[in-house]
Parts: structure tokens; sequence; C-alpha cells
């Protein structure tokens, strides 16, 4: 066997997972797509993010606070192995509202959740001139905000280089520019590229992102998986504007305000409409008037990973066991988790997770 | 929403010659420059200064009026001022004009879009004081403005016409620094019968270079380990010539070892491009009549592989014959025999480019920087870090702007692109064409959210 | 920061004021302004938002960005703009320019 576990997917979510068997020292080897691959990794928004999450599962909204909650050492420790700075602020974030139907009703729905979790889901209400104390640049139109104190916002990509350094650092073994084709399992895992080469592995994790919907039927998987488009614009440099992040926008460590994102299901089109971008603007000008002025340098299409109740799934084929399915929207706010405590539940350990209601039980077949 | 047959994006020579010949054959057709007059970079400002400075500035310069008054002459619509920022599917264009976004609607694409320089890279090429040739080109025929006592550094014809402009305007160059060696020259010959075919660019360069030695400006040829110094600013440029160190002082350099395809509006469509080893740069791959991968897409002009100002003109004519017989407005005999003269122009005139790509290829240290040297001016991203990206798995210019934000700024990668690229391909063992190039979406040029959101409004209003 | 500048205006024409940083330039009307303000000796137009370096025109043909400066609360390429009377213009905020 060449390696304890092979990783199919280089991005956050297969990376963060290899980071963490590397910990307990499983030998990894990650396969990594190319230049022109469809990278949600390095497209997403970068969001902490704990509110509006599992409000019909609770046990997604705990897997996100769990991960939230481990996420900041999580980020110290591969600083400190790489000294790559992972920025993270987890000072609570916003949803805003333009009007207050829509504050109420979220905030009844953030109430049944809260009494699901047992109290642990700390948000308060700010109504606009609360809100203006906090944003002094948010704008007439928001009535105000749901602030929960566990959402916070990260630099992904800064994550993403820090893994891909560390992951090397540790002895991982990450191979760029490979398309699996197919896996199979007569003795241990054999795993065949596009380029003709085969790696053999006593363990598979499949992370391939929307790659993992092909290569997922052939491993016993159903990884009914589809992508999203989400697009998101970025302006240039600004002094301080935003203090707290939301999901319309937030002001990155580098100065850029980060607009998103559109949700819009177009298959694997990944690119920018006009009309996308300037609804964007629009909802982001509401938000905060001063954007106006701001110039946007760029903007891209991503493509999220969805199930269909938009849930994570961590599977363990029924026909190949051994292989594993790990896949989900939110690779950035479940990158701590991934990495410190799924490890546990590919090797089945006794603190393995309870991911009992992420399988693909879930989903009849039709 | 205006609906055209042809939209054609830049108004210099192969812009504005493909629209006077469009609009001569019937088909509508607006231009859209970001200029506020006609003529590009080659011809910049040309009706404006041609009267005022065009004994300085040249016959080859002055020439451009030709053109411009072709073009106002014609039923074509100039949209000047115009920033496009979006080309999408259908051609829907989206651009700036005075502040306010709008729209026009083609059939057909004609992207004119012209060079840039090639990026040269250099210890101090980011301070304030060093600009490119072209700049310096620029100022003086838009603004009449000349830099006292300045220092050319790099190769190639450009770099001559502009020291001889300088020389005329009667504030000569205090140095040319020029980094092709006599090995360039030797090769070069193999292209000699080119040359010679050639004979009138050859003749015009002989006559640049005396007007240049007449005027005693001191010419150092094969330099190497170039530099630029200063604190805050240019004091002086540094670099080795016959094995020793030498330093010039001077406020102004600039800068010039090629120029490229602007390529930035046909990636953006998804033109297929090619590594073009002569030319050393990505060109897009286009069939005979400058029609891209892309249906619908033509491009002429340096934007379809550096030629020059007169090559951009014949295949800007050229190009359109294809367009007018794609709209049925030519018959395709039509078109053959309208094109006959125009191909023969055009080998006439790229009869010198393969002696000159020899003669004065790029500064082999600006390919390869070293790693100190910044090479995204934007971000502020080093040769090193690419460098330091390779090793841990990037095998693309999209994964160094993830991981080091290279190509992130406001230039969208026009003057760190090529650079990223054969960074990369020397570190993983790649062709350029393996390694490739980022991916460019809209906006081409930044836009403000104000204007964005406007738009959306009236989306709205036109849905409703 | 005037007088001393290498640029050289080899014509003169009419003139306006602009203000820049506060003060008042006079500039020739019509012209481009990123080269009319290095004429008038203005070294500095922007710092780089990643390190604070000094930076200024570089391409003079609206690619390169290195010539932003604000005008009414934008940042704009002074490449791409012409002089008129009663231009308020600075260099684009602290942080901002990119």
């Amino acid at each position: 066997m060449q390696t304890d576990y092979a990783i199919i997917g280089g991005g956050i979510v297969g990376l963060s997972v290899a980071w963490g068997l590397l910990q307990r020292g499983r030998t990894v080897t990650v396969l990594d797509g190319d230049d022109g691959s469809f990278r949600a990794s390095r497209g997403n928004f970068g969001l902490v993010w704990v509110q509006s999450k599992g409000m019909n599962q609770p046990r997604y909204a705990q897997w996100s606070q769990q991960s939230a909650k481990i996420w900041a050492e999580f980020a110290n420790e591969l600083g400190e192995n790489t000294g790559q700075n992972v920025p993270l602020e987890q000072k609570g974030g916003y949803d805003l509202h333009f009007s207050e139907e829509t504050l109420e009703a979220t905030v009844e729905k953030y109430e049944e959740l809260k009494a699901k979790l047992g109290g642990d889901y700390p948000y308060e209400v700010l109504g606009h001139n609360a809100l203006h104390k906090e944003e002094p640049h948010i704008g007439p139109k928001v009535v105000g905000a749901i602030l929960h104190y566990q959402d916070g916002h990260a630099n992904p990509l800064k994550l993403l280089l820090a893994l891909a350094a560390d992951v090397r650092r540790m002895g991982g073994k990450v191979l760029n520019g490979k398309t699996v084709t197919d896996v199979r399992q007569p003795d241990g895992f054999q795993i065949s590229c596009v380029d003709g080469s085969t790696i053999s592995a006593g363990k598979v994790v499949l992370a391939a992102g929307l790659g993992a919907a092909g290569l997922g039927p052939k491993m016993g998987f159903k990884a009914p998986i589809r992508p999203q488009r989400g697009q998101v614009l970025i302006t240039e440099k600004l002094p301080k504007l935003i203090n707290r992040p939301s999901l319309i926008a937030r002001q990155v460590d580098e100065g850029g305000i980060q607009i998103g994102a559109t949700n819009e299901e177009v298959g694997l089109d990944d690119r920018v409409t006009q009309p996308g971008l300037s609804g964007l603007a629009a909802e982001a000008i509401a938000a905060y008037p001063a954007l106006a002025r701001a110039q946007l340098v760029r903007s891209w299409g991503a493509l999220r990973i969805l199930s269909p109740d938009g849930l994570p799934i961590y599977q363990e084929s029924t026909v190949m066991p051994g292989a594993f399915l790990v896949t989900c929207h939110s690779g950035i706010t479940l990158a701590a988790a991934h990495a410190r405590l799924l490890p546990d539940w590919l090797e089945g350990t006794h603190a393995a997770p309870d991911l009992e209601v992420f399988n693909e039980d879930r989903f009849a077949i039709s | 929403m205006d609906k055209y047959d042809v939209a054609i994006i830049g108004a210099g020579p192969a812009g504005m010659a493909a629209a006077a010949q469009a609009s001569d054959l019937g088909l509508s057709t607006a231009v859209l420059d970001e200029q506020i007059r006609a003529g590009g970079q080659i011809y910049r400002d040309v009706d404006k200064a041609a009267p005022q400075r065009g004994e300085i500035l040249g016959k080859d310069y002055t020439d451009g009026t030709r053109l411009t008054k072709a073009l106002r002459q014609s039923a074509v619509d100039h949209i000047a001022g115009a920033v496009v920022w979006a080309i999408e599917d259908e051609f829907r264009i989206s651009y700036t004009c005075e502040g306010r976004g709008a729209q026009i609607l083609a059939d057909r694409i004609l992207l004119a879009t012209g060079a840039l320089e090639r990026p040269m890279p250099i210890p101090g090429w980011t301070l304030p004081g060093v600009m490119t040739a072209g700049a310096g080109q620029i100022l003086l025929k838009q603004s009449g403005v000349v830099a006292r006592g300045a220092v050319l550094v790099g190769s190639g014809p450009l770099l001559y016409l502009i020291a001889a402009q300088m020389v005329r305007a009667g504030l000569p160059p205090a140095a040319m620094i020029e980094t092709q060696v006599r090995g360039d020259t030797f090769r070069a010959l193999r292209h000699l019968g080119g040359a010679i075919r050639g004979w009138p660019y050859m003749a015009k360069g002989l006559k640049m270079l005396a007007e240049i030695k007449r005027a005693k400006v001191p010419r150092y040829t094969g330099a190497t380990e170039i530099s630029i110094e200063g604190d805050g600013k240019t004091e002086a440029v540094t670099f080795t010539h016959k094995g020793r160190r030498q330093r010039i002082d001077c406020e102004t350099v600039f800068l010039h070892h090629g120029v490229v395809p602007n390529a930035q509006a046909a990636r953006s469509l998804g033109v297929s491009h090619g590594w073009d080893a002569a030319q050393s740069a990505f060109v897009p791959e286009l069939d005979e009549w400058g029609q891209s991968d892309v249906a619908g897409v033509f491009i002429a002009g340096d934007g379809a592989g550096i030629g020059g100002a007169k090559v951009a003109e014949h295949t800007g004519r050229l190009t359109v014959l294809k367009i007018a017989e794609n709209a049925k407005r030519l018959s395709t005999q039509d078109r053959n025999r309208m094109a006959a003269p125009l191909r023969r122009a055009l080998a006439r005139e790229l009869a010198v480019r393969p002696f000159l790509d020899a003669a004065y290829p790029p500064y082999s240290a600006a390919l390869q920087p070293t790693d100190s040297t910044v090479v995204c001016r934007c971000e502020e991203v080093t040769a090193g870090s690419i460098r330091g990206y390779a090793k841990i798995g990037c095998l693309g210019p999209n994964q160094t702007k993830a991981f080091g934000r290279a190509g992130m700024g406001p230039c969208q990668g026009r003057y760190c692109g090529l650079t990223v690229t054969a960074l990369l391909a020397d570190a993983n063992g790649q062709s350029p064409d393996e390694t490739g190039y980022y991916r460019i979406r809209a906006p081409l040029k930044p836009v403000t959210l104000g204007e964005l959101a406007a738009m959306n409004e009236t989306t709205q209003d036109a849905t409703e | 920061m005037k007088t001393a500048s290498p640029f050289l205006e080899i014509e003169s024409g009419p003139r306006v004021d602009v203000t820049w940083e506060g003060k008042t330039l006079s500039l020739p009307e019509g012209s481009n302004l990123a080269a009319a303000l290095l004429a008038a000796g203005v070294e500095v137009f922007r710092h780089n938002p990643v390190s604070g370096a000094p930076r200024a025109p570089f391409c003079m043909m609206g690619a390169c960005f290195d010539c932003l400066i604000e005008l009414d609360g934008v940042t704009r390429q002074a490449c791409m703009l012409e002089v008129s009377e009663g231009l308020v213009i600075s260099r684009p905020s602290e942080q901002g320019g990119a």
C-alpha cells in the first residue's frame, strides 16, 4: 500500500481532512485537480458562520457551532506551523433586514432552534438605531439586524495556502494536476487517474466537491449533489467601512469589500452576468450607501456544492468499506471540524462525532 | 437598447479602418473606445496633436489623420470615452460613459484592443519616475510633455523612435541602456531576406539611429543586471556593461522590451490563446480572417498578434470582409476579390517582423526576475513568492492568484500575467501553454457599484 | 514639489486652476490630467495600499492603475481624465486606491 489514506480533492475540505489524519500519524496522499478545476475553495465568501444554519436540523447547527468554537485554535496552529497567518475575526455577524416582517419571522425561527439547542444560540436583535451605533455606515433602508455572536469571518485563501503548506510540511504527499477516473477495491483501493497513473491506498476519502457527483456512484455513493452558482463582487481596498460581516457584505482583512452572493441554478456555468452583478451592487448599496462610490475591481462566479437539503454528507460506502464521502457547502466554517473531529469518525474511534443524521439514508431513491 | 450588425472595441488603426469599411459595406456599426478622441495609442490624439507637433512626431504618426477622418465621415456610431467592462453572450456590451452605465447589443464583435507594453519587472520598476516607453510617447503625443534627461532602458524599435522624437523636441535622452546582445543581431541576420523586403522599415530605423548618434546620446548595448534605484523616487539606473558596473543619475526612466497583445476582452469571451515563441507572448487562435473559435467573435490589429499600425489597418479591413460575408452583405467571391490586395500589403508589412523579433528579443532577466523583484505591481507580489507557490503545488496562475493575490488588483493581471506564467512554467518544467493564463472576468475595468446598481434599475424597469 | 519637474511642456496654451491636495495648481486646459500633474511637479499620485509605497503614472494608457487619484469621492485614473477648471482632486484616501 502506498498510503494509508488517499484523499480525492485538494480543496479546503480535502486538505482539512488530510491535515487531521497527518496529525494522527497516518500517511496521506492528496489528489488535486488542475488550474482550471472548479474550485469552491477559492471562490467562496469566507464566512465562519452559524446563524440560519440547520433551521430544520439542529444537529447541523450544532456541528457548525462546534467547528466555529475550535476554529481560532486551528487557525493559530496552522499559523504557527507555517508562518502563514490565517486571519480570523469572530466578534459576531449580522443578518440584515429591510423589513420588520422578515426580521420578526426570522427571530421566531431562531427561537425555535434555540430551544432545540438547549439555549446555546447567543443572538440579539438590533433595531436600526442600535445597529447604526455598531455600523455607522448602515443605510436607512435597513430596519434592523440579528447579531449572532458565534458568527465571524476568515480569509479563506490564506486558509487554503496554510493548509497546502502544512500538509506538505507534515509529510503529506500532494499530487497536483490529477483527474481521477476510477476507484476500485480488489485489494485495498486502486485509484486510476486520467494521466495513466494509479495510486493504491488503504482507505479513500472522496472530497472532490462537484467531482464527487461523477465518481461517487462508482464507489457506491448516491452523491446527489448539484452546483449552485454564487456571483461574488469585491471592491478596491477601502478605509474601514464595515465592522461585522453579514451575508450581504463583509470587509476583508486586506481592505476590499466583498459582496455576495447570487443563488442560481445554472449547472456548471460559473460565469458572471451584468444582471447578477447589478443586483448584488444594488443590495449592497441599500445596506451601505457609501459603497455607491466604491470601484468594483473583481467579480467571479463560484459553484456551491449542494445536497438536496443543503446539509453535508458524511457516508461510508456500503459497497466499498473504507471509502468515505465527505462533501458540504460550508467548507470554510467546517474546516476546523473536518481537521480536528472528522478523523475520529474516519478511524472509527470511540471519540467519533455522531454524524448519523448526515448519512445518505436521508435521500430516498426516487 | 441599440443593436448593431457589428460592435468594434477600440478605435486605433485596426478599429478605425474596420469601422469605416464595415459602414461602407452597409453594416450598422458601433465603435466603442475608452479615449475621448479616436486614434488608439499609436495615433493618440492625432487630430489635435498633428498640427501642433507633427514635425517632432513624424509622418508615420500624422498619417493617422487619414483614418480618423474616414471614421468621422462614415455612418459609424463612435461611442467615445466608453470604458467597456463586460461583453456577454448574444453580445450584450456593458460600458461606462461619463459616469453612467450603458449597454448596446451586437450580432458580432470585432476586438481591436491593441497591445500593451510587455511587462518589464526589474528591481525598482515600481518607483515614481519609471514609466513605459509607450507612456513617454503618449506624454509627447497627447500633451506635448517631454522628460528632461530621461534614460531609456530595454530593446526594440520603439525605443529608437521615442529617442529620436526626444532629440527633435530638443530634450534628448541622457542615455540608452539596451539589452540586446551581439548574438541577437547575428541570429536576426537569418531573417535578412525578410528585412530587405521590409526595407522601408529598416531605412527608417537607420535614420533614427543616425539622429540619435548625431545628438550624442550614449548607447550601452548588451547591458545586464539593470536596476532602478532611489528612495521613494527614481534617482539612478545601475547596470553592468562590458563587465563593469555603471550608474547613471536620472529622474525618469522609460522601459520597453516589446509589446504584447492586449487579450483581456478576448480572454473574457473565452477565445483560445496559444503561445507564440517568436513573439514571446500568447496570441489568440484565429483563422486567416481573424475569426476566433468563439462564434461571432473576431480580432484584428495588434490584439491578434503584434504587427504594428499598418498591419492593424489591413487586418481590420480584412476581418470586416469576413464579417460582411457572414452578415450576407458580401458574396464570397467579392470578399476574396477585395481581400487579395490587402493580403499582398500585409505580406509586405509583415516581412520585417521575424528580423525585428530576433534582433530585439525581450530582456531575459525581466522574463525570470530575481526573487526579490516585485512582479505584481498592484498587490506587490515578488517573483520569489510565485516560485514558492509553485513548490506547494501551484501549476497555473489561477492557483498562485488565490495563494498570493498576484493578478487580483485593479490592473487585473495586465502587468503581471505573462511574468507569472513564465515563472510557473520555469518552476514546474512546463510550457507556457500547459501553464496557462489568468481567467479573465468582468469587470474588464473597474466600475463603481453605483453605476452597476443603476443598471439594475434599468433592467427592472425594462422587465416591468 | 513644484517647479523642479523633469517633465517639461514644450508648448503653452490657456491654463485653469485645479485643486490638488488642497493646493491650487495652474494646469493646461483640456490636457491629460496625469501628464499635467507630472509637469506641475507632482511626484507621488498615490500610495500602494499593500505596502504604502509611493506610486506615479506608469503606462499613461489606462492599464496599470498606478495614477489613481480621488475625484468626487471616487478613485479614478488620472491618465483617463482631462483638466478642467475647478477640479478638486487628491491622493486616494489612505487605504484606498486599489
